[in-house]
């Protein structure tokens, strides 16, 4: 009996392999894991859980990527290494080639509204704030989408860089400010020269003479039209009134 | 929301040595013994999450787990793993914990195999009394049975385990 009791004891001393705690809080979704990936952008910390990629930011240091998360996020972040294809994954996610998931849950409805809406922004192109505003369907809220966009947990991935200010202005950006967001729109193959160019000049649409259809210059219709088969409006009113209806992809006003 | 998980990193944090080591106990291997300590607090979650805030607070944390963790084991199917989250890629170590001793680590692995081949109805309430040394009216509770089943099962047991015949009627 004495015998038995004793061996069965050690039995009971057995301690968790290490790191269990930290695979069961990331399992359960109650702390997010996160690793360093080398992207087109440079070196971007991702957090991500099971629900998807939860955070993104270019960070000087591990330490601020962390505290940023935990004072906007509020969960706690896990350093692990990454899943082998989870690097791969990320490159095709900003090159356009894929969608992951995205755990957008602490953020509010709008906010969540005007984010998953920018999803829909192809690469390439650009929309304004008061495009996401009438989208979502809250017209008058632009500085309220700037605000969300402004404070975008997942950058890059999440591409507030495609939304910019009707006037040419480029805009403000979370992730690191107007120069980083012209650069990953010139990456992404954005014609910023002659977008300012237009928008300085006042027109907000182009319009395509042969389909008669106005669109946001960057539209995907007009990538193939020459440049001389572009008529260029200011508002809405005038492309109407020379005939031209709006494009139903780009939606530049309700058809 | 907020307090759930709190609670929740703590209950993991507290028990995770007790939880692994009886899944260790019941199943055998280390393998499977991490599937269901990460099986029993991944129920223990989700409970959480709907109990009331009193309900929470009243709760006798390892009797609570060892019950889940029981059922966890008795509910497997052999060979069926339970799904892993893909994203998060975590793979079960395979590393040890600090009892690092390979001789030792061999010797309880081995005890833990010994274990695991007891019948079920010996094998629980061996492993509750006498590796993770609950009272004998926890491991009842635990088990929702009546202490004197309890007692008769786990003595019975234990002469399974010395390689005793399991002698039926003698006490």
């Amino acid at each position: 009996m004495a015998t038995a009791m004793i061996d069965l004891r050690q039995l009971g001393a057995v301690k968790a392999p290490v790191g269990f705690a930290e695979r069961v809080l990331a399992s359960a979704g109650v702390t997010d894991s996160y690793a360093l990936f080398d992207t087109v952008l440079g070196p971007v910390y991702v957090a991500w859980n099971r629900l998807g990629v939860s955070a993104a930011m270019r960070a000087p240091s591990a330490l601020q990527f962390e505290e940023w998360f935990g004072r906007d996020v509020g969960r706690q972040l896990v350093r692990v290494d990454p899943p082998a294809d989870l690097a791969a994954k990320i490159e095709d996610q900003l090159a356009g080639k894929r969608r992951l998931q995205f755990d957008l849950r602490g953020l509010t409805p709008f906010s969540q509204a005007v984010l998953r809406k920018t999803l829909e922004i192809r690469r390439g192109e650009v929309r304004p704030y008061g495009w996401i505003a009438r989208e979502i369907g809250h017209p008058a809220a632009v500085r309220a989408v700037g605000t969300a966009l402004a404070n975008n947990p997942i950058p890059y991935f999440i591409p507030c860089h495609r939304v910019v200010r009707s006037d040419g202005v480029i805009g403000n950006y979370g992730g690191g400010g107007p120069e980083a967001k012209k650069q990953i729109l010139n990456l992404e193959g954005v014609q910023l020269a002659r977008l300012q160019k237009l928008a300085q000049s006042g027109f907000r649409y182009e319009g395509i003479k042969s389909t008669k259809i106005f669109c946001f210059p960057t539209c995907y219709h007009g990538r193939h039209a020459r440049e001389e088969n572009f008529v260029f409006f200011h508002d809405e009113a005038e492309a109407r009134a020379k005939g031209y209806r709006p494009c139903k992809d780009c939606r530049p006003a309700v058809a | 929301m907020e307090g759930t998980e709190r609670v929740f990193e703590r209950l993991v944090r507290d028990h995770q040595d007790r939880i692994y080591a009886l899944g260790l106990a019941l199943t055998g291997n280390r393998h499977d013994a991490e599937d269901v300590a990460q099986d029993t607090f991944l129920r223990a979650y989700r409970a959480l999450a709907g109990y009331t805030p009193e309900r929470v607070r009243e709760l006798k944390q390892r009797a609570w787990l060892h019950r889940i963790a029981v059922n966890v084991v008795r509910n497997r199917v052999r060979g069926v793993r339970p799904r892993l989250v893909e994203l998060n890629g975590s793979e079960p170590s395979t590393t040890s914990g600090p009892e690092d001793d390979a001789l030792r680590r061999a010797e309880v692995d081995a005890l833990a195999a010994r274990v695991a081949g007891l019948p079920a109805r010996y094998r629980e309430p061996v492993v509750l009394r006498h590796v993770q040394e609950l009272s004998y009216a926890e491991v009842a509770e635990v088990l929702g049975q009546p202490v004197g089943t309890v007692k008769a099962n786990v003595h019975r047991g234990l002469k399974l385990l010395r390689g005793e015949s399991d002698g039926h009627g003698d006490d």
